[in-house]
C-alpha cells in the first residue's frame, strides 16, 4: 500500500477516469448554467450573451424567498421521514434469512423502475374520492362518505417518501449488514434492552452512514418537481416547479438558470453545514 | 380499411418484417398513386416529413385519417411528432435549432408560441407562390413578420370551453361565472400558465365587458383581482392535459376549462362529460403550421401545407379530429350540424396574444404570485 501521497502521472491514473467524467457531467454543465444565468433576457423571445445580474434581481424577493425555503423545509422533513422509516426497517431486513432479503431486495428494486409519473398518478388515484382509499373506509363504516386526500400537503409527503424509500434503504442496507452483530450483542449481555441497545449502540455507530444518506434523500427530494404538480396545491410547489415553468413554458432560460444555480449554492451550503456539524462532534 | 393496410405494410417495411417482395410491390404502388395525383413531385416519394403535432389523441387523429391520405396524395411519408402542449415545445425548437437540428420539419404552434418564435426569427419564411391553397386561409390566421414574411400558416383553430360532469351538473351552466360560483368550492380544474388558459381574457369578458379593458395595466390588475376571487374553488391547475381529462370523466374534478373537441370526442365515447359553450362566448384559439430554420425539408413542407389548406381537408379536420376550420365555412361542404359540433354562433373570446409577448414576464410573475401565494 503506498502511504505518502500519489506523484506523477501514472501513480494518479486510478483518478483520472472519475476527473474526467465529473468534468465532462458535471462541472462543463453547471459552467454553462451559471454562463447562462447572467444572459440578458429578451422579453417576448429567448435570450442573448451578456452580462447581467437581472435574473439573480428578480429572485431576491420575498415571494421567491418564501417558495424556497418552502421547497427547503419540505426536502429536509422527506428525508427525515425517510432514514425515520428506512433505518428501523433495513436494520430488521438484514436480521432474516438470505432469501426473504433478496426478495424484498428485488421488490424494492422495481419500485424504482417505476416513473415519477406512475407513482403520482397513483396515489392521486389512491387518494382520490371517486376510486380511493376512503371509499374501503366507508365499506368498513369508518368514515360516513368518501373524501378526497389529494391534492394535499399529506399526498405530496406521501409520494415523495414513497418515492425516496427505496433509495435510502438500498443506500443504508450495505453499512448495516455489515455491522459486527457482537456490538449489540454485547450491550444486551451487559443487560440493555433490546431497544436501548439499538439507540445507543447501532444508531451512533452508524451515525456517519445516516448522515450522508439523510443529505442523499435531502438533495434527491429538493429536485422533485413532477409530484408537487401531481399531488401538491401552487402553495406547495417547489422551486424546482417553478424552474421548470421558467425553462420549458416561458422559455426565460437565464431565470431559470439564475434560480438553479441558486438552489444548488443553497443546498452545497446546508450540505456542507451538515457535514461540519458532525465533524465538530467527532473531534468533541 | 385501406388505412390500416397501408400504415401496417409501411411499419412492416420500416421493421423488415416482411419480405422484400411486399415491401417493392407497396413502392410501386405508392409510386403510381404519387405520379397520378402530383405529377411533379414524383422524386419526392422516397421522401419523409416530420411533422409535430400535439401528442396523445391529436397525433392519433392525425395519423389514422390525415397522414395516410396525404402520403397516397403525394408519396410523402409523414413521421408524426409528438409534441408537448404550450410553449415546451417552441423551447425544444429553438434549442436544437441553436445546434442546426430539426426535431420536427414543419409543426403545429399555438399563437403565442407563434409570436414567441417570430421574435427569435426562428421560422423560415413561407413562399406562398408554392401554396396556392393558403390564400383560402382566413387573413387573421396568416402569421406574418413584421417585413411580411409570412411565418405561420393557419392549420386548425379550437375552442377552450366550460366543461362538466354531466352526473355532477346536471344542468349545464351557461355563464363562465360560474367558475366564481361559491357552490363551486375544490371543483374546478384550470390550466396552470397566464398564456395557455386566457383566464385573463375570460375574467375581462366577463365582468369588465371585453377584452379591451385589458389594454391599461390598471386593467390587467383588475383582473389579477378578481380571478384571486375564484382561487379557493380551484382543485386543479394543470399542465398536463390527461391529468384534468381523467378527473374530469370521473367527476373527481367535475367542472373546469378544457378543449371543445376532446371533450366532445370524449362525450361520443360515452363519458359522462360535456362542453359548453358560454354566454360570454368560447376562447377561440387556434394552431399554425411553421417550418423551423433547421429544417432540410422545406420543399416537402410547403407540399405538406397546401395539401392541408385545401377545403376538404379541413372539412375532413373538423369531421375527424373536431378542429374548426381555418378558412370560409362556405368553401367547404360541412353541413349546418357538423358546423356546429366544432364551433358556435356566439361570438368567441379572441386571446389578447400581444400581450403575451409585450408583457409576458410581467403578466407571467403576477399570474405565479396569484396562484401560489
Amino acid at each position: 500500500m503506498i502511504r505518502r501521497a500519489p506523484r506523477g502521472l501514472a501513480e494518479h491514473a486510478p483518478i483520472l477516469f472519475p476527473a474526467l467524467m465529473l468534468v465532462v457531467f458535471f462541472v462543463i454543465p453547471f459552467s454553462l448554467m451559471i454562463a447562462v444565468s447572467v444572459f440578458r433576457r429578451v422579453p417576448g423571445g429567448f435570450y442573448e450573451p451578456d452580462l447581467v445580474f437581472a435574473n439573480y434581481e428578480r429572485f431576491l424577493t420575498a415571494f421567491f424567498g418564501g417558495v424556497m425555503s418552502f421547497s427547503l423545509g419540505l426536502a429536509a422533513l422527506v428525508a427525515a421521514l425517510s432514514v425515520g422509516i428506512a433505518f428501523p426497517f433495513t436494520y430488521r431486513l438484514v436480521k432474516l434469512p438470505r432469501r426473504a432479503q433478496i426478495r424484498w431486495l428485488v421488490f424494492l428494486l422495481s419500485i424504482l423502475s417505476l416513473s415519477e409519473v406512475i407513482i403520482g398518478f397513483a396515489w392521486s388515484t389512491l387518494l382520490s374520492r371517486t376510486a380511493g382509499i376512503t371509499n374501503l373506509f366507508v365499506a368498513l363504516g369508518l368514515m360516513a362518505e368518501p373524501q378526497s386526500l389529494s391534492p394535499s400537503f399529506g399526498a405530496l409527503l406521501a409520494g415523495l417518501v414513497y418515492q425516496a424509500f427505496p433509495y435510502t434503504v438500498l443506500v443504508l442496507y450495505p453499512a448495516l449488514a455489515r455491522l459486527d452483530p457482537y456490538l449489540e450483542e454485547a450491550a444486551r449481555t451487559l443487560g440493555s434492552s433490546p431497544l436501548r441497545a439499538f439507540f445507543t449502540v447501532v444508531v451512533p455507530a452508524l451515525r456517519n452512514t445516516i448522515v450522508a444518506t439523510t443529505i442523499m434523500v435531502f438533495v434527491f427530494a429538493l429536485g422533485s418537481y413532477l409530484l408537487p404538480q401531481l399531488l401538491g396545491r401552487p402553495q406547495h410547489w417547489t422551486l424546482s416547479v417553478l424552474i421548470t415553468d421558467q425553462a420549458i413554458y416561458q422559455s426565460n432560460m437565464p431565470f431559470a438558470a439564475a434560480m438553479a444555480v441558486f438552489l444548488v449554492l443553497v443546498s452545497l451550503a446546508l450540505v456542507g453545514l451538515a457535514l461540519l456539524a458532525g465533524r465538530r462532534e467527532e473531534t468533541a | 380499411m385501406n388505412e390500416t393496410t397501408g400504415k401496417q405494410g409501411l411499419h412492416a417495411a420500416l421493421t423488415g418484417g416482411i419480405g422484400r417482395r411486399a415491401v417493392l410491390a407497396g413502392a410501386g404502388t405508392l409510386a403510381t398513386v404519387a405520379a397520378i395525383g402530383f405529377p411533379n413531385i414524383v422524386r419526392a416519394q422516397s421522401k419523409t416529413l416530420k411533422v409535430g403535432v400535439y401528442g396523445g389523441y391529436f397525433k392519433e387523429s392525425f395519423e389514422k385519417h390525415i397522414f395516410p391520405e396525404f402520403s397516397k396524395a403525394t408519396g410523402i411519408t409523414v413521421e408524426a411528432i409528438a409534441e408537448p402542449t404550450g410553449e415546451a415545445w417552441l423551447v425544444q425548437l429553438e434549442q436544437a435549432a441553436r445546434a442546426r437540428q430539426a426535431p420536427a420539419d414543419v409543426s403545429m404552434m399555438s399563437q403565442v408560441a407563434m409570436l414567441k418564435g417570430a421574435s427569435a426569427e426562428l421560422w423560415a419564411p413561407f413562399d406562398l407562390s408554392k401554396i396556392p391553397n393558403a390564400a383560402k386561409v382566413v387573413p387573421h390566421l396568416v402569421n406574418k413578420y413584421p417585413d411580411g414574411k409570412v411565418s405561420g400558416i393557419g392549420a386548425v383553430s379550437w375552442y377552450i370551453t366550460l366543461v362538466t360532469n354531466t352526473k355532477s351538473y346536471p344542468q349545464a351552466p351557461d355563464s363562465w361565472a360560474a367558475l366564481w360560483d361559491p357552490a363551486n368550492k375544490d371543483k374546478l380544474g384550470l390550466l396552470a400558465l397566464v398564456s395557455n388558459s386566457f383566464l385573463l381574457e375570460v375574467t375581462a369578458a366577463t365582468f369588465f365587458g371585453g377584452t379591451k379593458h385589458l389594454d391599461s395595466e390598471q386593467g390587467q390588475l383588475d383582473c389579477f383581482k378578481k380571478l384571486a376571487e375564484l382561487k379557493s374553488n380551484v382543485k386543479l391547475w394543470y399542465r398536463d392535459e390527461a391529468q384534468f381529462e381523467a378527473s374530469l370523466k370521473s367527476g373527481e374534478i367535475p367542472m373546469g376549462q378544457y378543449y371543445h373537441d376532446v371533450t366532445g370526442l370524449a362525450a361520443a365515447d360515452g363519458q359522462p362529460v360535456r362542453s359548453t359553450f358560454p354566454k360570454e362566448g368560447g376562447i377561440l384559439d387556434s394552431g399554425s403550421w411553421a417550418v423551423t430554420r433547421a429544417s432540410k425539408a422545406g420543399d416537402l413542407a410547403h407540399v405538406f401545407v397546401d395539401y392541408m389548406c385545401q377545403p376538404s381537408i379541413q372539412a375532413l379536420l373538423s369531421r375527424k379530429v373536431g378542429t374548426a376550420p381555418t378558412i370560409d365555412r362556405k368553401m367547404t361542404d360541412l353541413t349546418d350540424q357538423e358546423f356546429a359540433a366544432v364551433s358556435s354562433d356566439i361570438a368567441p373570446i379572441i386571446p389578447r396574444y400581444d400581450l403575451y409577448t409585450s408583457k409576458s414576464d410581467w403578466l407571467n410573475q403576477k399570474w405565479t404570485e396569484m396562484i401560489v401565494g
